[in-house]
């Protein structure tokens, strides 16, 4: 048998666990075939729940294992790096609890909080360079490690409880829709909860990077003096939060 | 290209996050410490800054389980890049991989799978090898992996595979002297003939773990101490191999330092009896 064919033989056996699979391979019969097909099947499992430590603590033990079992049936890992194998996972708790938008949340939030432990660095910008800044023409950069997503339920007072190791709240919707926000301080992973007209000013900063253009959103959603104000409050707060890497 | 093999014959331990603590603020005996690569090819953030911390305080070797060298369709040249860029900046005494497959034409199984003992297979391995050595610009070490599954059609057996592709390839060779006994226990080789079969020369590090009893096999679970007969074996291998660095690799079950360190002093008191 070709090595090619050897190969191709072996995945199908860990995707399916087929005995057509498995006789390319000798047979099922043979014991270190199951070795194989449980390392292969552990590895993912426990890849998912390094993740999602605390989705797995809402969700409950079997409700996990079958939402892991069913990702791995569907979703075989193609990255070079295991981590990457928890990306797709919060599409397949959406898939099998459509109707559980705290438990998509509060997976959001742990792949965020996950892959901004490992994003790229960035020297956030120091306060003190704020003076000399042209605010005219000045373009902001967000660091690399910031995601945003819509909050319209408790997710995060839910993951602080958990991370806190205190009694968490049920599941609630929000009473109006604001932001999930997570990033990198230093090397420590961070989450915060913003209101939806400071979610839209990021997502209007990231589009266009324009302090000005910035200035010009928030005029037309606030005002002309809340919204200057505003674009001023957020400026500093995203700069003590080390938010802003770069201001050019 | 002829590259020059790593020449470091001392004792290290498997760095593990547990005892990063024990390593940044203390002078933890060891000769090296080895890091699982893929570990530290991330973009930024603390796993990097550890890493630099401890490479101004030790001698790192970048030991790495996702290359793929037996893969049938190549090697993947983003995997090359980022390992060639961690390579530069932490400039590692050993860089090590696995005689195995994991990957397949986009599919990745995160395990170190058989390769078949043929000349087919060999003359891949064999090229792998080459393309992963010139995009580094060093040699490297490949390890012999447990195995739980043997085909049929070989031509060889594991030792002669690995003395020839280090002869093809000029790579050197990572004996684990705990897959060579569970190897030998699950295929039923003589696991004497497996170290007799090494070029003594090409061996440049061993790795030391434990395992545990599965459905009528040993399974490579590194998540025991050293056991007796892996010790036995490798009375005999530090004998034969005197240009091996030597570690213990432990990954699972991880034990406060000082055990580690235990283990690493039997390590070195076989070396000393074995080199008098």
């Amino acid at each position: 048998m070709k090595l090619e064919e050897l190969q191709n033989g072996f995945r199908s056996w860990l995707t399916t666990a087929s005995d057509d699979a498995a006789a390319t391979l000798g047979g099922a019969h043979q014991p270190g075939l199951a070795v194989y097909q449980n390392n292969y099947r552990a590895q993912l499992v426990n890849s998912l729940g390094a993740t999602y430590p605390q989705v797995r603590s809402w969700m409950g033990e079997d409700n996990f294992m079958h939402a892991a079992v069913k990702h791995i049936d569907n979703h075989p890992p193609h990255s070079w790096t295991l981590d990457a194998y928890a990306d797709e996972f919060g599409e397949t708790l959406r898939d099998i609890f459509p109707r559980n938008p705290d438990l998509h949340e509060l997976a959001w939030i742990e792949h965020a909080l996950s892959t901004a432990f490992v994003a790229g660095d960035a020297q956030p910008v120091p306060a003190a360079d704020l003076a000399s800044v042209d605010w005219e023409s000045a373009q902001l950069r967000f660091t690399p490690t910031l995601q945003t997503a819509p909050a319209t339920t408790n997710a995060s007072d839910i993951w602080w409880a958990m991370q806190e190791g205190e009694q968490h709240p049920e599941g609630s919707m929000l009473e109006e829709p604001k932001g999930h926000v997570a990033w990198r301080r230093g090397y420590v992973s961070c989450l915060r909860t913003v209101s939806q007209i400071e979610l839209d000013a990021i997502t209007q900063v990231q589009a266009n990077g324009s302090f000005s253009g910035l200035c010009d959103f928030l005029v037309e959603q606030l005002g002309e003096s809340e919204g200057v104000a505003t674009a001023g409050g957020l400026l500093a707060d995203w700069v003590g939060s080390e938010l802003i890497t770069g201001i050019e | 290209m002829s590259k020059s093999l790593p020449s470091m014959a001392g004792y290290g331990l498997g760095l593990r996050k547990e005892h990063y603590r024990d390593f940044l603020e203390t002078d933890v005996p060891v000769d090296f410490v080895e890091v699982i690569s893929e570990n530290f090819m991330v973009a930024g953030g603390q796993p990097r800054h550890i890493l630099r911390q401890i490479r101004e305080r030790y001698p790192v070797a970048l030991h790495g389980v996702s290359m793929s060298i037996g893969s049938a369709d190549g090697l993947r040249i983003d995997y090359l890049a980022r390992l060639k860029a961690l390579v530069e900046e932490i400039q590692p005494v050993i860089v090590s991989d696995h005689l195995s497959w994991s990957r397949f034409q986009g599919f990745n199984s995160h395990d170190l799978l058989p390769l078949p003992y043929t000349e087919e297979a060999l003359d891949i391995v064999c090229n792998n090898i080459d393309v992963a050595q010139n995009t580094l610009g060093r040699a490297m070490l490949f390890e012999n992996p447990s195995s739980y599954l043997s085909f049929e059609n070989a031509d060889m057996t594991e030792w002669e595979f690995l003395a020839e592709m280090s002869k093809r390839t000029g790579c050197g060779l990572l004996l684990d002297v705990n897959n060579v006994f569970v190897s030998a226990s699950n295929h039923g080789f003589d696991a004497q003939a497996f170290l007799r079969g090494m070029p003594s020369e090409r061996v440049r590090q061993m790795h030391l773990a434990g395992h545990t009893q599965g459905n009528g096999l040993l399974i490579d679970t590194h998540d025991q101490s050293v056991p007796d007969g892996v010790w036995d074996l490798y009375s005999e291998a530090a004998a034969r191999f005197p240009y091996a660095a030597t570690m213990i690799e432990r990954d699972d079950n991880i034990p406060p330092l000082s055990e580690l360190l235990a283990e690493l002093d039997i390590a070195r008191q076989h070396g000393i009896k074995e080199a008098a």
